[in-house]
């Protein structure tokens, strides 16, 4: 269905992802009420690779990527991007994708077209990259179809395609195949190794240790809103140096 | 019973006849309707969606103010529209009183809460569900209106309707700031009670019927428009 190997069309700029790293996080403190989600952080992620956050459920990856995209604010601390904080411009240069496909009520096609004119792409240019966004998630035969009738798996890539026409630098995905199918799955980790290699940075969260494994350079492990480990992938699942990773790697249940 | 069955026939037939006192009348009351429809549609889908977008303080207060406005009798919003346009309210020099625009401003009052507050229900809960996606694409807090309103076409649709059917219907307020003139202000809902209360039983029937057929077909679409949007997922 999916092939990575051949260049998709229409999107095949390279990016420099880099240009935005180092990534920062410098004592980052979230607080919702009473409970401290993420705890006095400190994170530097400068690696072109994937970079996948893992950890037990309630460990803050999922605030973690929020914050990093500058959808919510942090209570303390300090986010920088190249040394800068994260302003609009920077934030136009980056994308997400949810855990679950949010899709507007209308086409699949009207869905990529809308996100571009959200980013001021003008509309000559637009045509081509909804086209190639659709081409590239295998869905150009679904283009005139309501987006939300699509299947999950569908509505996925979609949500995908229509991150990866904005040609972010940095891509961050929150879970993205949590409640997709072994073929979907490959499909969407087929894509994402590809804008990879097109230079896009991507900085994803799963607790799914068969895709850490898969997609990794560098894994961040979080527990209790602090990063337990950082480590290049190889190193990490060969042995992990805390006990709560430990736990996790081998299914067993971390407290 | 034989007066009655007698009136239903003659009531057929003005209908069938196409009566042109009858077809005025008609005529009249969809252009008032329609173009308070139209003119309260454009207002409350601007406040709707504002109230649904932008943060400000008395935002909840004004929220509660337009959903209780919903409820809001005919004759109040007439009486409070006939004490703006009389000789010595502040509007008393547009010389506007008894006139049809008199009538659309009444129902401008009526409907706008109306499809304002349904505007408001329907872009809070679709923004519930696109907030954060919208955000990350960096839509302006514009922006993020005009998607919720578009993407709430449908609710949107029935919102309006649901003020059409409310319009054409009520009498408190045309009769009030129109004065039920024939040929200038007569509606159909004056004209039943004007006919019903001088005995012309047959032609109150008539007009009667006729707003029955719209209140239906007001109805019908309301049900096709909701069908349609589930069948897209665009419910």
């Amino acid at each position: 269905m999916l092939d990575p190997t051949i260049p998709p069309g229409g999107l095949s700029v390279l990016l420099d992802g880099a240009a935005l790293l180092p990534l920062e996080l410098r004592g980052l403190t979230y607080e919702a009420g009473e409970k401290r989600v993420i705890d006095r952080l400190d994170l530097t992620i400068e690696n072109r690779g994937i970079t996948v956050i893992m950890g037990p459920n309630g460990a803050g990856k999922s605030v973690l990527l929020r914050l990093m995209h500058g959808l919510i604010a942090p209570t303390r601390g300090e986010i920088l991007w190249a040394g800068k904080p994260l302003d609009r411009e920077l934030a136009r240069r980056q994308a997400m994708v949810f855990q679950k496909p949010v899709l507007l009520r209308r086409s699949a096609a009207a869905n990529i077209w809308h996100a571009l004119g959200l980013r001021g792409i003008e509309r000559g240019e637009r045509g081509i990259r909804v086209d190639g966004a659709l081409r590239l998630a295998g869905l150009e035969r679904h283009a005139a179809m309501p987006a939300r009738v699509l299947s999950g798996g569908e509505q996925q890539r979609l949500c995908l395609a229509r991150a990866l026409s904005l040609e972010p630098e940095i891509l961050f995905l929150d879970e993205p195949t949590a409640s997709l199918d072994p073929a979907s799955t490959l499909a969407i980790e087929g894509l994402l190794i590809d804008a990879q290699r097109r230079g896009i940075k991507i900085i994803v969260v799963t607790h799914d240790v068969g895709q850490a494994r898969r997609l990794a350079q560098d894994v961040v492990f979080l527990h209790h809103g602090r990063v337990i480990e950082h480590q290049p992938a190889k190193e990490f699942f060969r042995g992990p140096e805390s006990e709560a990773a430990r736990a996790f790697l081998t299914g067993g249940l971390v407290l | 019973m034989a007066d009655l069955t007698e009136a239903f026939h003659t009531a057929l037939r003005l209908i069938a006849t196409f009566d042109p006192r009858l077809i005025g009348i008609v005529l009249l009351s969809l252009k008032v309707s329609l173009t308070a429809v139209v003119i309260a549609s454009m207002l409350g889908f601007a406040l709707g969606g504002a109230l649904a977008v932008y943060r400000f303080p008395g935002r909840g207060a004004l929220s509660a103010t337009l959903s209780a406005l919903m409820g809001l009798p005919p004759v109040v919003a007439g009486l409070f529209v006939y004490l703006l346009l009389s000789n010595t309210g502040p509007l008393g020099v547009l010389q506007l009183l008894y006139t049809p625009t008199a009538m659309i401003i009444a129902q401008v009052v009526i409907v706008t809460p109306i499809v304002g507050a349904l505007t408001r229900q329907a872009c809070e809960d679709l923004l519930e569900e696109y907030d954060e996606q919208l955000r990350s694409l960096g839509a302006s807090s514009s922006a993020i209106i005009r998607t919720l309103l578009w993407d709430g076409r449908y609710r949107l649709i029935t919102a309006v309707l649901a003020g059409f059917g409310r319009a054409i219907a009520e009498v408190g307020a045309v009769m009030i700031v129109g004065g039920n003139i024939d040929h200038v202000t007569r509606t159909m809902t004056t004209a039943i009670a004007l006919e019903t209360s001088k005995g012309n039983i047959a032609f109150a029937l008539a007009l009667g019927i006729v707003l029955l057929v719209i209140a239906f077909a007001v109805n019908a679409a309301l049900m096709g428009v909701r069908r349609f949007a589930n069948r897209l997922a665009y419910a």
